[in-house]
């Protein structure tokens, strides 16, 4: 699995957007990435997964009153993205998500025929 | 610095990281209380002639151990984050996401009112919103 985002072909929304920090962590069932994408509601999570492609996409919607002037602003984009390469070993259509408190957790398991195996050897 | 990566193949993280340091390196008028930019949480404030708006983007945090403190005119946010358990056996690949403690403190402006303040978390961002004086708003004076 690697990251992939500039590599990708450009597309009809492809505007600026917030690369969101992630962390990778593989054992041997599967990988599991969480990705921090605070201010995202639910509905505004867009997760794809084509071929070997994985596409986090993220729409910040923050309630703010009428007329709120920014004074000093630090995340500077209402959008995030982050688009990854799976390799062949892992089941891209068995890609399970939790999404809580602005924390995306995913979890990619690996291909039956990928799991790691035991191999006995006989003592003839 | 926040957000660096350890793992020198995931080159967008390290430019990402490049990028913000040279943007903190640039910053010719840091704030008082250290870098302004790049720590965690990220911080975006406003204001309205009604209030002063403050996001704290602070995803995956209990709210109930999240401390926010108003003194003397200066706002206190602070808490931890705690690094999600991997077993022994995993491997970890990429590791941008903060964990640990943290604080930031903002400057408020002098007409706030530290007894209107309102703190709302939700989808990961900490929004609070606190009051201005009365005797602050603007007045249209009638002329007799």
């Amino acid at each position: 699995m690697s990251d992939n985002t500039a590599a990708r072909k450009p597309t009809a929304n492809d505007e600026t957007a917030l690369l969101p920090p992630v962390d990778v962590i593989e054992d041997a069932s599967g990988i599991t990435l969480y990705a921090d994408l605070p201010g995202v509601p639910k509905d505004k999570l867009h997760l794809h997964v084509e071929a070997d492609t994985l596409t986090i996409e993220g729409d910040i919607d923050l309630e703010m009153p009428e007329g709120t002037v920014a004074s000093h602003v630090e995340v500077s984009l209402p959008r995030y993205r982050r688009v990854f390469t799976l390799s062949k070993e892992l089941d891209s259509s068995k890609v399970s998500a939790e999404f809580s408190q602005g924390v995306l957790k995913l979890g990619i398991p690996k291909a039956e025929h990928a799991q790691p195996r035991k191999v006995e050897v006989k003592v003839l | 610095m926040m957000y660096r990566s350890l793992f020198p193949r995931d080159w967008l993280a390290e430019l990402d990281r490049l990028q913000r340091d040279v943007q903190n390196s640039f910053q010719f008028s840091p704030s008082i209380r250290g870098i302004a930019r790049g720590g965690f949480p990220a911080m975006n404030v406003g204001g309205t002639p009604q209030s002063v708006e403050i996001f704290a983007f602070a995803p995956g945090i209990d709210p109930a151990t999240l401390d926010v403190q108003i003194e003397k005119g200066v706002l206190t946010v602070a808490g931890e984050r705690q690094r999600q358990h991997a077993g022994p056996e995993a491997t970890l690949h990429i590791d941008e996401r903060f964990e640990g403690r943290f604080r930031r403190v903002v400057t408020l402006p002098d007409d706030i009112d530290p007894n209107a303040v309102d703190a709302k978390y939700r989808d990961g961002v900490l929004r609070i919103s606190i009051g201005r004086k009365q005797s602050a708003q603007p007045r249209r004076i009638t002329v007799q």
